[in-house]
C-alpha cells in the first residue's frame, strides 16, 4: 500500500487488475477446470468457482479497507468496481479464446473452461451475468471491510467452515459414520454423491452454527473459563487426562473408520510428523538451518534396507551382501547410524552460521543421494535400481489381525507420540534453554558458559535420529528403497512444514504436516498444483503469518496459574529492601 | 589483592592497535573503572578478556588461571560474568528462561535426564527455577518474568542483563555502560545496585562509565585509557585532577586555556 492515498478510481483499477491477473493467471493454469469437478454445495457451487468468488472478494475487500477514509457509499462502489474490472478479465478471456483457439500455448484453455466461466451462458447474456457475478462478490467483499470486526469474523469462519466442510465431505461422512446416531446427521447435510458436497440446506446450517458460534464466542469463552475455576484444580487434572485419554481412544480407532486408503494417507503424513518434529529440534529450536535434513531420512532407509533385505546373493539380484535381521533388530540400528551422520555432518559445521550452513547442509544431502546412486556402494544398496524385500514389523499374533496399513499406522503413531514426547521433554529443560539461547544469540550463549560444540551436535544428532527412525520405518512400509526418494524436495517439503506450522512449536509442526500432507492427499485434484499452492501458501504465511499455523505459546513459570491474580505486575525498585540476594 | 591482572595485553585490528601493552590489576571486592573517551578500546579489553577476542600478546590472568586462548564459556566458567554497551539479551524468551540459560554453567542435568525427566532433574530445575524467580526479585522485575525479554521496557533490559550476569555467580562482573540510556533517578538506583552487588555479595565489579558522576561516585580505582593505552591510574580524586586526562578528554591546549 502506497502511503498517500490514492483516489477511488484508481485503487479499484489497480486491485482489480490484480485480482483479474490472478483470476486469469488461475485459469490459464487449468486449476478452476480441474477444481469445478467437486462441489462445495451440490448444484450450487463448484471448488472452481468459489476459488474466484474467493479472489474477487479478497481484493473487494482490500479495495474498500485501502478507502478506508472514504463514505461507506463510496467503498462500496469501489469493491464493486473492483470485483466487475476482475470479472471484465475473464471476460476478455472468453471471448479472445472464443475467436482464437489458445490450445498451442495454454493446453487448458479450453471449450469446458469457457463454459463454465460463462455459468452455462452464451453470448451478451452470459458477460452481463459475469460481470455482474464479479460487481456482487467485490461489493460483499467492501461490504466485509464495512462490517464491525465481530459479523465479519462470524461471517468469514462461517463460509470457511462451509468450504472445508464441503471440501472434506467424505471424511466428515466416515467420520460420523462410527455412530449410528451421527450417521442420519450426516446423510442430512451431505449430499453423498461423487465430490458433490453438502446439501443446501446442510450448507445453511454448517454457516449459521459456525456463525452464530463465533459471533458469541467471547461470552462462550469466558463461560468455559469460569466453568474451568469452579472445577476444583484435582479434579480438572483428571478431566484433562479424561480428554487426552479420549483423543487416545479415537486415534486407536481411527484406522477402522478411515479404510484402506485413508490409512495409508495417515501413514505418510505421520511419517513427515516425525521428520518435521525432528527438523523441528534443529531450526525451530536450535536456529540451524539445515537443508540437507533429507539424507538422514536416506540414511535410516537404507540401512534399514541393508540390513533386512532378503534379495541377497547372485540369483536373487545384485545385492551382493545382507545379514537379513528382522525389522526390530534394524531399527535401532538405523537410528543409531543416522545419529552418528547427524554427529559427523555438525563437526565440519560448528563454525558456520545462517546461509553459510544451509548451503553446507543442502550439499550434504546431495553427497548422501548421489553416494546411493553411486556403482562403487551398487553391490551393496542397489544403486539406481534401490532394494526390495525389506523386513516387516513382526508382531507374532498381531500381525494376522492388522491389515498392513493398520500395523504402520500404529506403529507410526506410537513413534510419533514418542517424538512428540521426546521434543516436548527436551524443550522445557536445560537443554532446549540452550538451543534457544543459541538460537537467540550464539556469541552471548558462549557468553553465559554455554558449550556450543556440544549445543550443536546434539541438536544434529536429535533431529538426525528422528529422521533416521522416520526413514526405516518408511522403507519397510514401502518394501523397498530407491534413490529418487531422498531428492532436495523432501528436504524443502520437511522444511515447509515447520514453517507453516510454526518454527518452533511442536503441535504446530504436526498440523503443518496434517495440513501440507494430508490436505492434498484428500483433495487429488490439487495434485497438480500441489507445488504451486504450496509456493502460494509460504508467500501468504510469510507475508501475513510468519509466525505460522499454530505459534508456540509460551509458557508461565513465574507465576503459577493458581496465583495468576496474586501480585501485582507492577515493577518494584531497583534496590528491595531486606538481603534478598545473596549468590 | 588483585583477582584480575592483565600484562602487555595487546590488541590490532589490521593497522588499528585498538589496545596497546596494557596493564591492570583488580583488586578482590573493588569496584574498578575504565574511562575513555570513545574508540579508546575499553570494550576491546571487555572482549579480551572474556574470550570475545584473543589478544595477539600479553597475558591475563584470574586467580592466576591464564585467560587468553580459553574459550568464552571457560572463562565464564572460572566466575566471569559480563553486560553488554548495547543490550544483548535473548529476546525471543521469556525474562525467567533468559536467567535460567544464565545459570547454565551451575546445572548438571544432560540429555537423557532432560528426556526422562529423573527426580534428580526434577529437583535440579526446581531449584534452578527458584534461584531464577529469586533473581527476578533482586533486580526488581518480580511478575515480569514471563513476558519476553523483547517486550520489556529498556530500563528492564538492563536489569535482566544483570540479573542474567549474576546467574553465573561471577567472582568478577564485567559491565559496559549500565547506566547508558538512563535518567538521573534510574542512574542512582543503578549505582546504589552496583554498590550493593559489591558489599552484600562480595563480587568485584569492572565498570566502562561514561557518566562522570558515576564514575566518581562509586569508583575505589579509576583506569584511564586513551588510544589503547593506560594514560592514567588512581583514586577518583587524583584522575579528576590529572592534566593528561583532562587533554584526552577535551582535546590538546585545553589544559593550558585551563589553567
Amino acid at each position: 500500500m502506497p502511503a498517500k492515498r490514492s483516489s477511488p478510481l484508481l485503487t479499484a483499477l489497480r486491485l482489480g487488475s490484480i485480482g483479474g491477473g490472478v483470476a486469469l493467471l488461475l485459469s490459464l493454469m487449468g486449476m478452476v477446470e480441474a477444481l469445478s469437478e467437486r462441489d462445495i454445495i451440490a448444484g450450487v457451487i463448484s471448488t472452481g468457482i468459489a476459488l474466484i468468488v474467493a479472489i474477487f472478494m479478497v481484493f473487494g475487500f482490500s479495495a474498500a479497507r485501502a478507502q478506508s477514509d472514504s463514505s461507506p457509499v463510496t467503498r462500496i462502489a469501489v469493491g464493486t468496481l473492483t470485483g466487475a474490472i476482475g470479472e471484465s478479465f475473464l471476460i476478455g478471456l472468453v471471448i479472445f479464446g472464443q475467436n482464437v483457439d489458445l490450445r498451442p500455448v495454454f493446453p487448458s484453455a479450453s471449450p469446458e473452461l469457457y463454459t463454465l466461466l460463462q455459468f452455462g451462458r452464451t453470448g451478451t447474456q452470459a458477460y452481463v451475468t459475469m460481470l455482474v457475478f464479479g460487481a456482487v462478490v467485490g461489493a460483499f467483499g467492501a461490504g466485509l471491510a464495512l462490517m464491525p470486526a465481530r459479523y465479519r469474523r462470524a461471517i468469514v469462519v462461517g463460509l470457511t467452515a462451509v468450504t472445508l466442510s464441503g471440501l472434506l465431505e467424505d471424511l466428515i461422512h466416515i467420520t460420523l459414520a462410527t455412530a449410528p446416531g451421527l450417521l442420519v446427521l450426516a446423510d442430512r447435510i451431505l449430499a453423498r454423491g461423487v465430490e458433490s458436497g453438502l446439501k443446501p440446506i446442510g450448507a445453511v446450517v454448517v454457516f449459521v452454527l459456525f456463525a452464530i458460534v463465533t459471533f458469541f464466542w467471547g461470552p462462550i469463552r469466558t463461560g468455559i473459563d469460569a466453568g474451568r475455576k469452579a472445577v476444583p484444580p484435582s479434579q480438572r487434572h483428571r478431566a484433562g487426562l479424561l480428554i487426552y485419554g479420549l483423543l487416545i481412544v479415537i486415534l486407536l480407532l481411527l484406522p477402522k473408520a478411515f479404510g484402506p486408503y485413508l490409512t495409508e494417507v495417515s501413514n505418510s503424513v505421520m511419517i513427515f510428523a516425525v521428520m518435521a518434529v525432528g527438523l523441528n529440534i534443529v531450526v525451530g529450536f536450535a536456529g540451524l538451518l539445515d537443508l540437507g535434513y533429507v539424507a538422514f531420512f536416506a540414511i535410516g532407509a537404507y540401512t534399514m534396507g541393508v540390513l533386512t533385505t532378503t534379495a541377497v546373493g547372485a540369483q536373487r539380484g545384485q545385492i551382493v551382501w545382507g545379514p537379513q535381521l528382522t525389522f526390530w533388530e534394524a531399527l535401532p540400528i538405523a537410528v543409531l547410524f543416522s545419529i552418528t551422520a547427524g554427529i559427523l555432518l555438525g563437526i565440519p559445521v560448528l563454525r558456520m552460521r545462517g546461509d553459510y550452513l544451509a548451503i553446507v547442509t543442502l550439499g550434504f544431502g546431495e553427497i548422501v543421494r548421489i553416494m546411493a546412486l553411486s556403482d562403487a556402494l551398487k553391490p551393496f544398496i542397489g544403486g539406481s535400481q534401490g532394494m526390495v524385500e525389506i523386513g516387516v514389523p513382526s508382531l507374532g499374533q498381531v500381525n494376522a489381525r492388522l491389515s498392513s496399513q493398520e500395523l504402520y499406522y500404529y506403529l507410526m503413531l506410537a513413534v510419533l507420540f514418542l517424538v512428540i514426547f521426546i521434543a516436548l521433554r527436551l524443550r522445557d529443560s536445560r537443554q532446549g534453554r540452550r538451543w534457544m539461547a543459541m538460537r537467540e544469540d550464539e556469541d552471548v550463549a558462549q557468553a553465559v558458559g554455554i558449550r556450543l560444540v556440544s549445543t550443536k551436535l546434539l541438536a544434529f544428532a536429535s533431529g538426525a535420529a528422528m529422521a533416521g527412525l522416520a526413514g526405516a520405518i518408511f522403507a519397510s512400509k514401502v518394501g523397498s528403497v530407491y534413490p529418487h526418494s531422498f531428492n532436495l524436495l523432501v528436504s524443502i517439503n520437511v522444511l515447509a512444514v515447520v514453517i507453516v506450522g510454526g518454527m518452533g512449536s511442536v503441535p504446530g509442526v504436526v498440523a503443518g504436516a496434517l495440513v501440507l500432507f494430508g490436505l492434498p492427499e484428500l483433495l487429488r485434484e490439487f495434485s497438480e498444483f500441489r507445488y504451486f499452492v504450496f509456493g502460494a501458501v509460504l508467500v501468504a504465511m510469510m507475508l501475513y503469518r510468519p509466525e505460522g499455523l499454530w505459534p508456540e505459546a509460551k509458557r508461565r513459570q513465574e507465576l503459577h496459574e493458581a496465583d495468576e491474580s496474586g501480585p501485582d505486575p507492577q515493577p518494584e525498585v531497583l534496590v528491595t529492601s531486606g538481603g534478598a540476594g545473596s549468590a | 589483592m588483585a583477582i584480575l591482572t592483565s600484562r602487555k595485553v595487546v590488541k590490532r585490528f589490521g593497522g588499528l592497535v585498538a589496545v596497546s601493552d596494557f596493564d591492570l590489576d583488580v583488586q578482590e571486592r573493588s569496584i574498578h573503572s575504565v574511562i575513555g573517551p570513545n574508540g579508546a578500546g575499553k570494550t576491546t579489553f571487555f572482549n579480551c578478556v572474556t574470550g570475545f577476542y584473543r589478544p595477539e600478546g600479553g597475558q591475563i590472568t584470574l586467580d592466576g588461571h591464564f585467560l587468553v586462548g580459553l574459550r568464552p564459556d571457560r572463562i565464564t566458567r572460572l566466575g566471569i560474568s559480563r553486560t553488554y554497551q548495547n543490550i544483548r539479551l535473548f529476546n525471543n524468551m521469556s525474562a525467567l528462561e533468559n536467567i535460567l540459560a544464565g545459570e547454565d554453567p551451575h546445572l548438571r542435568s544432560g540429555l537423557f535426564g532432560a528426556i526422562l525427566r529423573t527426580p534428580g532433574v526434577r529437583k535440579e530445575e526446581t531449584a534452578a527455577l527458584d534461584e531464577a524467580r529469586r533473581l527476578l526479585r533482586f533486580v526488581g522485575l518480580a511478575g515480569q518474568g514471563d513476558l519476553l525479554a523483547r517486550n520489556l521496557p529498556y530500563g528492564s533490559q538492563r536489569r535482566l542483563e544483570l540479573a542474567r550476569a549474576l546467574a553465573g555467580k561471577p567472582r568478577l562482573l564485567l559491565l559496559d555502560e549500565p547506566t547508558a540510556g538512563m535518567n538521573t533517578q534510574e542512574t542512582a538506583e543503578m549505582t546504589a545496585f552496583i554498590r550493593r552487588l559489591r558489599d552484600e555479595l562480595g563480587i568485584t565489579i569492572l565498570l566502562i562509565e561514561h557518566d562522570m558522576r558515576v564514575v566518581m561516585g562509586i569508583s575505589e580505582t579509576v583506569t584511564v585509557l586513551d588510544y589503547g593505552e593506560k594514560i592514567a591510574e588512581g583514586p577518583p580524586s587524583e584522575i579528576q585532577k590529572n592534566p593528561r586526562v583532562i587533554e584526552a578528554y577535551l582535546g590538546r591546549g585545553s589544559t593550558d586555556r585551563m589553567n
